[in-house]
């Protein structure tokens, strides 16, 4: 094949279910279909040999010995931060090795934002923020005397950026939001709030949970500050998260927790750090779990994260016509399939969303229901909670049908 | 998919159950009351405020207000009903048994309506859903009661 064909070329899913170990699951005397991948993803067996694999031959504590065991964890380790920097195609020395977003977004609010921004100054988030992108500057705000303001949500679901140029005036420092909504699945247009952003000489944070695991995501040309995902959505392990920042503002951030591996000379009284990023990795990291993610990135250029996205478009533009076909259910977030992702809020007419997740799960189909950890987001929406599915590399279009089918159940039993 | 025979509408969503969530009865708000009592379930979003009158020992007076799922909205329903103008002590001996029956595996007796919630058990994150009002109720039955 040609690099074109390539490109062009439609994933195999069938080939890509045959990894997926839990995929061959039945629940409840049905086949599994599993609509929940923007809570957490399933794991190909390439990422669980990974991870076997180097606790049964490289298992030893990393950055802290001389043995051979202990200098393949570290190579192990590191390794899988020049990876993963590669996969985001990013500076690795930027690279900070979490546990997930949520310790990420928070290292920002703590190192950052409270302790580098004086009192007054102010920060922009949006109205659909995961509380992870939202709890922490409140925390920040709080203890440092810092504003915060919001862009809000259309009625269409879009994120209205008419206030934008406004809001990023003076004493507006950073802006924080995330590159893909778990409720709504809007893909924000982050290159133009970015670029207006770094005009008025204001940071950017990306929560891109949900981004860099369904599209190909350059840190490079998105041009921001810092980026925050957890290795959880994108077929890795729980356990790896990351934090990239741009390696001179991690050089001005005091360290956000102290201890083993991020120091260079400590006396009783006072210590000093070791570089960026190591600065910010205090204590025994997950290898395991970074193993993982680095082998999930070898599993997802593999495959073209291009063709990845491709797939999870023509599958949400399946589950938008199959909803919006049938009687008595509200679709939240975008209908331009250019404005939005593989996160698909719904709910049925005078059902709850936790009735509509019960049955479903009946019939073997896992999807979300709730506040999705974005109350402020239901609050502007108007309801207490919503039905929530979601598409991966994973999901057929015969899988769409089933949740079809799975909710003509709901509505024969509240008839 | 298999027509005609549904396990989850059978042991969960019984049609006294879904009768109750359609045709709430005791909707409402009581006023004046002796007490209003919030109660939230923070994983589903249910929120509920029960507000309650007493004509001396009798609960004369009871009503729910609020948004949830069927499973809590007509537990509220088949409680408010199953304890409205009964003592005190009847109301707290139905919610006791109530809850006996959704979390200790209580065997329900004479509890009306509110057996057919049984089905739930066998959903262990719904049964906060069902708990909710009887919480709210002893909260209200005895304001120094920790509802848990
Ligand atoms: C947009 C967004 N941000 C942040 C998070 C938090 O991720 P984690 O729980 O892995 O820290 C999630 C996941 O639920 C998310 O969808």
């Amino acid at each position: 094949m040609t690099s074109l064909d390539v490109a062009t070329a439609t994933l195999d899913v069938a080939a890509v279910r045959a990894d997926f170990p839990l995929l061959q699951r039945r629940v409840n005397g049905h086949p599994l279909v599993y609509l929940d991948s923007a809570a957490t993803s399933q794991k190909p067996q390439q990422v669980l040999d990974a991870v076997d694999n180097y606790y049964r031959l490289h298992n030893a504590n990393v950055h802290r010995g001389v043995h051979t065991i202990g200098n393949e964890a570290t190579d192990i380790f590191e390794g899988a931060r020049t990876r993963v920097a590669r996969f985001i195609d990013a500076p690795a020395e930027g690279l900070v090795l979490l546990r997930n977003t949520t310790e990420a977004l928070n290292l920002v609010a703590s190192s950052y934002a409270r302790e580098l921004l004086s009192p007054g100054d102010r920060i922009v988030l949006t109205e659909m923020e995961h509380h992870s992108n939202l709890v922490p500057w409140q925390l920040a705000a709080e203890r440092a005397g810092l504003e915060l303001a919001f862009l809000r949500v259309n009625d269409d679901g879009t994120l209205d950026l008419s206030g934008l140029d406004e809001l990023l005036a003076p004493p507006t420092k950073l802006v924080s939001l995330s590159h893909q909504s778990n409720v709504l699945g809007t893909v924000v247009p982050l290159r133009a709030v970015i670029d207006a952003a770094h005009e008025r000489d204001v940071l950017v944070c990306v929560d891109a949970a949900q981004s860099v695991p369904h599209m190909p995501v350059s840190v490079r040309d998105l041009d921001c500050d810092f980026l925050a995902f957890s290795g959880h959505k994108m077929c890795a392990p729980m356990g790896a998260g990351v934090l990239w920042a741009r390696p001179e503002l991690l050089q001005r951030m005091p360290p956000f927790l102290g201890g083993g591996s991020m120091i260079l000379r400590v006396s009783l009284e006072k210590s000093t750090w070791s570089t960026v990023p190591h600065k910010f990795e205090a204590g025994t990291p997950d290898v395991g779990a970074a193993a993982g993610l680095a082998a999930a990135c070898d599993y997802f250029d593999a495959i073209g994260m291009d063709r990845v996205h491709a797939h999870e478009q023509q599958l949400t533009s399946h589950l938008l016509s199959l909803l919006e076909e049938m009687d008595g259910i509200d679709v939240y977030g975008p209908h331009d399939m250019s404005a939005r992702g593989g996160a698909v809020s719904f709910n049925v007419t005078d059902v709850h969303a936790h009735d509509v997740g019960t049955i479903l799960d009946r019939q073997g189909v896992a999807v979300r229901a709730g506040h999705h950890c974005c109350q402020p987001l239901m609050k502007r929406l108007g309801v207490a909670a919503t039905a929530r599915a979601s598409v991966y590399l994973y999901n057929t279009h015969e899988e769409i049908d089933a949740l079809g089918d799975a909710l003509a159940e709901v509505r024969r039993i509240f008839r | 998919m298999q027509v005609g025979f549904s396990p989850v509408a059978d042991d969960l969503y019984r049609e006294i159950i879904l009768d109750h969530y359609r045709h709430p009865r005791h909707r409402g708000r009581v006023d004046p009351a002796d007490a209003v009592v919030e109660a939230d379930n923070p994983l589903c979003g249910d929120q509920i405020d029960l507000s309650v009158r007493f004509d001396g020992d009798q609960l004369a007076e009871i009503a729910f207000d609020g948004t949830g799922c069927s499973i809590s909205q007509a537990a509220c329903s088949m409680l408010c009903d199953a304890v409205s103008g009964r003592s005190r002590e009847q109301a707290l001996d139905v919610a006791q048994r109530f809850r006996a029956m959704l979390v200790e595996d209580g065997s329900p007796n004479d509890l009306g309506d509110l057996e057919a919630l049984q089905g739930v058990r066998a959903y262990p994150v719904r049964v906060k859903c069902a708990t909710l009002p009887c919480n709210a109720l002893l909260q209200a039955l005895d304001p120094g009661e920790d509802a848990q």
